[in-house]
């Protein structure tokens, strides 16, 4: 009973920098896990600064749900709690040291456990964090049950990691990881493939989840896309998410008994000398990531994609999240109309309109920057965003329903079946550069706030 | 260009400064030449290269063609007018100078009014200037006739500008298209300046008897509405025969007809329609809609035809009057528009089928492309709305079957 899905809209944003399939290992000197890296979450601390943690020590847990734990991913010493504005915690900062310990829980193996069982597990060692819910696209509340688990076997967006590489002969721990998953649902685990593509085993061989095909043009490779095509979310209704390569790492976690918080990370974009994947961990501090491998002093570092990542400082650190590190330059300069602005034949410039000359050249690769390319106005151009958004959904006017606050419109409109990142190639796309995810964000915060 | 922008910085009011005010028509100016070093913030790091600057332009590229031919055209007309020449190529530099100096001026004074009126609410609101009216402001003078005086257009402009637009917030919230607000406060305000036989050929009024037997100044409409009237006040008694043996479809095609300045070519209009759609600046939808709806209702006429006007081929109604540049510049503002895919379909159907009715019925309004876009532009939030709730009965329903 599997799925075809044929997209039509979308649109591949092709870039410099594409990591080449070369492995390095780094050891960063420090990582972190980050609070805002899970949205609405008010972390309650259980260690302070100068504790010794092991890899799977509790670090935080929601201060309204203290089943759900954050850990360390990796044993050291907690260096720093970082602290913003009204002592928000913006960050721990953990010192990693040689021993490598590990907080043991004994082997899992969840294919003869039942779903609470299961789920305790996951909760009670720091695996909840990594299992995201859908409407809001926040960390998952372990008492819904939802209709379905969704699992994107790949990432569309620009010079995105390639997930059939880096889970090359997991076969055995993303196995595990579904097989867990199947377990806290009634509904089915969804894994959706590229159908225009060679898969790589760990996918193909997956066995107890529903094998969907979709062809790879961006967004398909968003879980949202799949949802709305495959399963669509209701008021009331809930779905559960989860990264393929995060549920490599829950299945390897429970086969080895203890927290392994590994991560290959593509190091991607056009001011990186060499691109190409590491091997590090979660949180890994974002210096040791590009060590030595940048082009150019004036550049931006993202962690994640271009589309939806998170700007940081070489200081920063990987998001939780992340399997990606962008690095382009910064558009900090203003362009002279003639010669690089808004009169020009416009060679360099990516546009999914005709209006500059670089539709005469449709395989180039493009060396895009930072510049928001225009100024913010209101909306004029219609029917843009539609091009790029695949969901039966009218995205400008659920824009606009996020932006003056109509709940029922917003309901009516399908706000529980998207999040932020659906929106990225629209917000890409607008010629008023209005900032659209951030709306969409504010409409869900709203949704949570008086709906679920 | 350091230098240049280092210079403009250099004068940029300051906060405190009494030029403070005045820092939207710095901004204006500065972003005109330069795009800012403004970068992304949050959400999608990278941007398309388009801004709304483009955009615009890009319309105004398109409607070049059109301007350049009525230049032509308005010269070729005078002369025509005053029995002087009359082939298409007789005086060809005098038409062009004659031309120029009837059109330039007014769009010198569309701009400049247009632009001063923008500028002067951008400083009391403390908003930045938009680009919008640098297409209103071209489109105006080319759905205007050449002879109009310049204080009319300023008065229509300021009119359109401020009533049309500014009172609803500026760009991109106007329920009406500025340019077509601009005509029908022209066409209902000093109609004997819109309409007649006294108007659509340049310096005709003045020429008195030197006007060859024959030339009577009007224009295809305006043939064409009397048959809406009585018969003894048909301009060709023998019907509509008598129209296209006077008037070929290859002329109005070509674009050698008396009418406003811009909307006479389909050959120009082509061009610009063949810009804008390539681009993918202008929508498709609305503008192959448009002209499907035109011509289903040309059909229908032909079909039921009560009297000579509605047994004139569909296709030589693309060709006459504004239809052709209505369907190209004017329905597919995107602004007044429908704004959802299925409404676009609907919505320029409409529009299309509403010309041609207005046309073939009431003689009082023999340009009908005018009312039929003022009317489709208010019906069309209406458009939308039903359009977005069948998708929001479509997701109930889903609801209730799953």
């Amino acid at each position: 009973m599997s799925k075809t899905i044929k997209i039509r809209k979308g649109l591949d944003i092709k870039l410099i920098g594409e990591a080449d399939k070369v492995k390095a290992t780094v050891s960063a000197p420090i990582f972190a896990i980050k609070p805002p890296d899970f949205h609405g979450l008010v972390p309650k601390m259980t260690v302070k600064a100068g504790d010794k943690v092991k890899a799977g020590s509790i670090i935080f847990t929601n201060k309204y749900q203290e089943e759900v734990k954050f850990v360390s991913p990796i044993s050291g010493e907690i260096a720093e709690i970082v602290r913003g504005e009204k002592r928000r915690i913006l960050a721990v900062t953990i010192k990693p040291d040689a021993s490598n310990e590990a907080e043991s829980f004994g082997k899992i193996d969840p294919s003869n456990m039942d779903g609470e069982a299961v789920k305790a597990a996951l909760l009670a060692n720091g695996f909840w964090p990594f299992i995201k819910m859908r409407p809001l696209d926040i960390v998952a509340n372990p008492y819904d049950k939802p209709k379905a688990i969704f699992v994107s076997a790949f990432d569309s967006s620009p010079l995105a990691p390639d997930y059939d590489y880096i889970l090359h002969g997991e076969n055995d721990a993303f196995q595990a990881g579904l097989t867990a998953l199947s377990k806290l649902t009634e509904g089915k685990v969804h894994l959706t493939v590229r159908s225009d593509m060679n898969i790589d085993s760990t996918f193909t061989s997956a066995k107890g989840v529903q094998i969907n095909k979709i062809n790879s043009k961006h967004p398909a490779g968003n879980v949202g896309t799949q949802i709305h095509h495959i399963d669509p979310i209701n008021k009331n209704e809930i779905v559960w998410t989860v990264n393929a390569i995060d549920v490599a790492l829950i299945g390897r976690s429970l086969l080895a008994g203890q927290f392994d918080g590994s991560r290959t990370v593509a190091l991607t974009g056009s001011e990186v000398k060499k691109p190409k994947y590491i091997k590090t961990a979660i949180g890994a501090n974002i210096a040791a990531i590009i060590e030595d491998n940048i082009e150019g002093d004036n550049v931006r570092y993202i962690s994640g994609n271009v589309l939806t990542g998170d700007k940081v400082e070489t200081t920063g650190f990987l998001g939780f999240y992340h399997n990606h590190v962008t690095v382009i330059p910064e558009g900090n300069e203003s362009k002279f109309m003639i010669t690089k602005g808004w009169l020009s034949p416009g060679l360099s410039k990516f546009s999914i309109n005709r209006s500059y000359f670089s539709w005469l050249m449709p395989n180039k690769k493009y060396n895009l920057d930072t510049n928001l390319n225009g100024e913010v106005r209101s909306f004029v151009v219609t029917g843009e965003m539609e091009k790029v958004f695949p969901f039966d959904i009218y995205p400008m006017q659920l824009v606009k329903a996020t932006m003056y606050n109509d709940i029922d419109l917003m309901e009516n409109l399908g706000i529980y079946e998207v999040a932020p990142e659906d929106f990225a190639l629209c917000e890409f796309v607008c010629t008023s550069k209005v900032s659209i995810q951030k709306s969409i964000r504010g409409g869900l915060d709203v949704i949570q706030e008086e709906c679920m | 260009m350091k230098s240049l922008e280092n210079l403009m910085r250099k004068f940029e009011p300051t906060k405190d400064s009494k030029w403070a005010k005045f820092h939207p028509v710095w901004d204006a100016l500065y972003t005109f030449a330069f795009t800012p070093n403004e970068t992304t913030h949050n959400g999608a790091h990278i941007r398309d290269g388009i801004d709304l600057k483009r955009t615009m332009f890009t319309v105004i590229i398109a409607l070049i063609p059109c301007l350049l031919f009525g230049i032509y055209n308005t010269g070729h007309w005078h002369y025509v007018a005053l029995g002087e020449a009359g082939g298409y190529m007789d005086f060809f530099g005098d038409k062009l100078i004659y031309g120029l100096l009837q059109v330039l001026p007014i769009v010198i004074v569309s701009y400049g009014v247009g632009l001063g009126v923008e500028f002067i609410f951008c400083i009391k609101n403390q908003h930045a200037i938009q680009e919008g009216f640098l297409v209103s402001g071209m489109l105006i003078p080319l759905i205007v006739p050449a002879d109009i005086p310049l204080w009319m257009v300023a008065v229509a402009t300021v009119f359109a500008v401020v009533l049309g637009k500014e009172v609803f917030g500026g760009t991109g919230m106007n329920i009406v298209n500025i340019a077509l607000t601009a005509r029908a406060f022209l066409f209902f305000g000093y109609p004997t300046m819109m309409s007649g036989n006294k108007v659509w050929m340049s310096g005709i009024a003045e020429a008195g008897d030197k006007v060859p037997e024959g030339v009577t100044g009007a224009t295809q409409l305006g043939d064409l509405a009397s048959f809406t009237f009585p018969q003894e006040e048909w301009t060709f008694q023998s019907g509509i025969s008598g129209f296209t043996d006077h008037w070929s479809i290859w002329d109005s095609f070509v674009g050698m007809i008396p009418g406003s300045i811009g909307e006479t070519s389909v050959i120009a209009i082509l061009i610009g329609a063949a810009i804008l759609l390539y681009t993918g600046i202008a929508s498709w939808k609305i503008m192959t809609s448009f002209v499907l709806g035109g011509l289903a209702v040309g059909f229908l006429a032909n079909t039921f035809a009560v009297n000579p006007y509605m047994e004139l081929d569909p296709l030589h109604h693309m060709v006459i009057g504004g239809f052709a540049f209505g369907a190209v510049f004017m329905i597919t503002d995107p602004v007044t528009a429908s704004q959802t895919s299925t409404g676009k379909y609907i919505y320029g159907f409409l529009g299309g089928a509403l010309s041609i009715t207005i046309r073939v019925f009431n003689g009082a309004y023999p340009e009908g492309v005018m009312m039929a876009i003022l009317f489709m532009n208010i019906m069309a939030p209406m458009i939308d709305h039903y359009v977005v709730q069948s998708n929001v009965k479509r997701r109930l329903k889903r609801l209730k079957t799953a």
